[in-house]
């Protein structure tokens, strides 16, 4: 059998890239007044989202942008082929109750913040592969849900250190499809499980770093590019401590990353008070199907590679002792309708 | 013979390998380190100080009106204990006292108003969980260690002072 469409050790290089049809992307209050606010297609201006209770409402933001993307297409939700989804709550509670009431064939995904990433790469997989035509990744985080999970209740005093980041409240859908033209998922770089030995669950950003770097190096290996191919190397919630971090060590490998982008940096400004920046699910999915799409879409970049970081944290391991092993998936999304 | 030799092998490989890695998590450390920001002491020391103070001072205030109004001593304090306490609560209930901490940090956590903010949080937090596994169980999650290890300390001390004195 012959296996053209895996290149190198990691990545994929499609032969028919999927495009990216429609994006929607739905954000809680503190992300809609932060310096990305305008690229949302929708701000809730309360965090429990008519619900009575945190998860209900991160439920809700999926459900809502999963039904949204569908509602901007024009289309139903019978026409899509698969559904993939996940999220940060324990047995991904707000896909599963999501997919529970949209009735679309469905996948699980859980992949921490990468999840998004993870979902755009099997989507892709599954229409190039020929087993669909239409495919909806989507992913969601609450900083409520979030907090009463792995740290404290919300009304809980703490002074949190300064390399803690803020779980973005919010979701965001992806609608993959074989047919029409526009930005594309040429390729993919599925990450490996990095384990650094970083045990401060308050420091993400360190946790995952290594991950990134990897993957990215491996990406620019696999594909012989170097980093200045792309317009635009992003990571997804590296926050401001873990985008030094990452710069630093691929430096000492030789590779120039002063000018990564993170989407935990861009979502919030210093004035609001996150600390390292955003993190969570919905940091890198909501900052790609709003901004990055937008920029992809106008044609300001050409071809970016987004790196969808994820911190494997769980309460359990992490009492335990156990270090945070990371992981981090790595998507070229290019405007075919821009040729050079 | 050679079974052994081999099984002696494999451990050496084994200690050999995560030695490697406690050594990679070590320097990696060193990187992390370079790039984290520092927490800020003194600013924290001092809001600390002064959160911390003021807390005291309304105390103060408290049960000098309590002797004021003829409470002897014992039940003064007491009885301020217990407005610390209902203020405590109060202030987290109406989502006040997570932004005194993250200015005063220990200033606001150290005090008996910080003990009921910790039992409040998570009865709060919890409450759709239901009132036996949710507010019932949870209540203690943080205050709960606080409690046993005050009661083991106490009974350290007590039979210290019974062997001792």
């Amino acid at each position: 059998m012959s296996n053209t469409k895996k290149i190198g050790k990691q990545t994929i290089r499609f032969d028919n890239p999927p495009v990216i049809v429609e994006t929607a992307s739905i954000v809680g209050p503190k992300e809609g007044k932060g310096p990305l606010g305008e690229t949302f297609d929708r701000v809730v201006d309360n965090m429990y989202f008519g619900e009575n209770s945190f998860e209900k409402a991160e439920r809700k933001f999926i459900e809502e942008a999963i039904k949204l993307v569908v509602e901007k297409q024009k289309i139903q939700a019978s026409d899509i082929d698969f559904l993939l989804a996940g999220d940060l709550l324990n047995q991904m509670i707000s896909a599963n109750f999501a997919a529970s009431t949209l009735g679309i064939p469905f996948f699980g995904l859980y992949g921490a913040c990468s999840t998004m990433m993870e979902g755009i790469i099997l989507g892709s997989m599954l229409i190039d592969g020929g087993y669909a035509s239409k495919v909806i990744a989507g992913t969601s985080s609450h900083y409520c849900s979030a907090e009463r999970q792995y740290r404290f209740p919300v009304e809980q005093g703490v002074q949190r250190p300064m390399t803690a980041q803020w779980t973005v409240t919010g979701a965001a859908a992806f609608l993959l499809s074989a047919e029409a033209q526009g930005v594309n998922v040429s390729h993919a770089t599925v990450g490996k499980v990095v384990d650094a030995g970083v045990k401060d669950p308050h420091d993400m950003g360190a946790a995952m770093a290594p991950a990134a770097v990897d993957t990215i190096i491996t990406h620019l290996q696999d594909t012989g590019r170097d980093v200045g191919y792309y317009d635009l190397i992003v990571t997804g919630d590296l926050g401001a401590v873990g985008r030094a971090i990452a710069a630093d060590l691929g430096n000492q490998q030789g590779y120039d990353f002063s000018q990564l982008e993170d989407c935990g940096v861009l979502i919030f400004d210093s004035s609001q008070d996150t600390h390292a920046g955003g993190s969570g699910c919905a940091c890198s999915a909501v900052v790609t199907a709003g901004h990055f799409m937008q920029q992809l879409r106008a044609g300001k970049y050409k071809r970016i590679l987004i790196v969808g970081t994820g911190a494997l944290l769980s309460v359990t391991s992490s009492q335990q002792g156990e270090s945070i092993p990371a992981i981090a998936h790595g998507v070229v999304l290019e405007n075919s309708k821009n040729p050079e | 013979m050679s079974e052994t030799g081999n099984m002696n092998q494999n451990n050496l490989d084994k200690e050999m390998q995560q030695s490697q890695k406690a050594y990679e998590a070590q320097e990696y450390q060193q990187v992390v380190k370079r790039h984290s920001p520092r927490p800020k002491v003194l600013r924290n020391t001092i809001m600390a100080f002064v959160v911390g103070g003021t807390i005291c001072a309304f105390a103060q205030v408290f049960r000098n009106l309590f002797l004021g109004a003829g409470l002897v001593e014992q039940d003064a304090s007491a009885a301020v204990v217990m407005i610390m306490v209902f203020l405590g609560a109060l202030l987290t209930g109406l989502g006040v006292y997570d932004n005194i901490v993250k200015v005063g940090g220990a200033g606001a956590i150290v005090p008996i108003t910080g003990f009921a903010n910790s039992i409040v949080a998570p009865a709060l937090e919890f409450k759709r969980e239901g009132f036996v596994y949710g507010v019932g169980a949870r209540m203690f999650t943080i205050a709960g260690p606080v409690l046993v290890y005050g009661f083991l300390t106490s009974i350290i001390i007590g039979l210290l002072r019974f062997i001792l004195g």
